[in-house]
């Protein structure tokens, strides 16, 4: 194992450097968060991440906070992810007290109004290119139930607008049914 | 004492906000404005505007906003701090169970099923931000009304995303200044 102070302050810096300029919110943040912690510094495997997503979206509060603790505990217990909550609330701490004493000329402003219209673009681009990544992943296992449910879920948050909470209580639910019959074949 | 119960207020909003930043809001309103009387309404709307354009949670920077508004640096501490709580105390534990039991065949055949399940949300967050880029609104699409500017930005993006692995924040950096001056250039044309 690394050590694990030098673990804690990457997780540090690389939490506040994606709370610091991520814009959109919790997806975009936990989009990132997959690229640094998954692609480049290989700690955590893409299943994993998997699950720490639907666990930061089952659980109450900002997803970009509860992806943080999950991460953080993975990697180092509670001091990993307090490391990881601290770091994720820093920025939005500055950024705010600046903004808040100008916020009229800073919304009003139209340099700054076609940065971020421009910037959604790029958010929308990176989260597409990360859904191709792990879509791709997921195809090439070939499993048609997993398919089944990736389609089914889509549809459900897409286009009939369902909360993502009750989607994650359906999948769950199947999976728990799934386990079930699997064990009474067994017998 | 205002601090405490600026941390109540919002500890609220952390416990029952399920699915992030744009959840929380309506919750946000009725602690802020309805209850507490903190902002008023249109006072809201700038804190949703600006929530949404500074970097980071969207939760926590209205959540710092409303402290700082109504109480200074300190009430901006109370109310991050109320926020948050219950997901530390929360989402602890279920990392706690989660590594303890990962390895169980029972929880690894629900995890499995929920795996593609999170790749379907993600894209569905994906897509509702593209709509709103390329036409404003779900309720406006409308092929004729499509800003194809936005449309050639997220296919230069991407490609760069993919092709030359490209960091995703210098992506959105770039696509923010390239409509910078794309902007500039129409507004020009257009005297």
């Amino acid at each position: 194992m690394k050590d694990k102070g030098k673990i804690l302050w990457k997780l540090f810096l690389s939490t506040l450097y994606l709370s610091a300029f991520t814009f959109g919110g919790g997806y975009v943040i936990v989009t990132l968060m997959k690229k640094k912690f998954v692609d480049q510094y290989h700690w955590i495997q893409e299943e994993e991440m998997l699950d720490f997503i639907a666990i930061a979206q089952s659980t109450p509060g900002p997803i970009a906070v509860n992806g943080a603790i999950v991460i953080g505990y993975e990697l180092c217990g509670v001091i990993g992810a307090l490391t990881a909550i601290i770091a994720t609330i820093i920025p939005p701490f500055f950024t705010i007290s600046l903004i808040s004493v100008c916020y009229a000329a800073v919304r009003d402003n139209w340099f700054i109004s076609k940065m971020l219209e421009g910037m959604q673009a790029g958010v929308g681009a990176v989260i597409a290119s990360t859904v191709y990544e792990m879509g791709q992943g997921m195809i090439r296992k070939g499993n048609t139930c997993s398919m089944i449910i990736m389609i089914g879920a889509f549809v459900a948050t897409c286009i009939f607008e369902i909360n993502v909470i009750y989607v994650i209580l359906v999948c769950g639910g199947i999976g728990v049914l799934q386990s079930l019959i699997a064990k009474g074949e067994e017998k | 004492m205002i601090y405490i119960q600026l941390f109540f207020s919002f500890l609220q909003v952390g416990l029952f906000s399920f699915g992030g930043g744009y959840a929380a809001m309506p919750l946000i309103q009725n602690q802020v404005v309805i209850q507490n009387g903190w902002l008023n309404m249109a006072e809201f709307t700038d804190l949703v505007t600006i929530s949404q354009m500074t970097p980071g949670p969207i939760a926590i920077n209205a959540a710092t906003f409303v402290g700082i508004k109504v109480a200074g640096m300190l009430g901006a501490i109370a109310t991050t701090l109320g926020c948050i709580f219950p997901s530390c105390v929360i989402v602890t534990i279920i990392a706690a169970l989660y590594f303890k039991y990962q390895s169980m065949t029972f929880l690894q055949n629900v995890l499995n099923t929920l795996r593609p399940a999170v790749v379907a949300m993600i894209a569905a967050a994906g897509i509702s931000i593209l709509i709103s880029t390329f036409w404003g609104s779900r309720t406006a699409i409308e092929f004729a009304d499509t800003k194809w500017s936005f449309v050639l930005l997220f296919g230069s993006c991407f490609v760069l995303l993919r092709k030359w692995k490209v960091s995703p924040i210098w992506v959105m950096i770039l696509a923010g200044v390239a409509n910078v001056i794309i902007s500039f250039i129409i507004e020009i044309i257009h005297g």
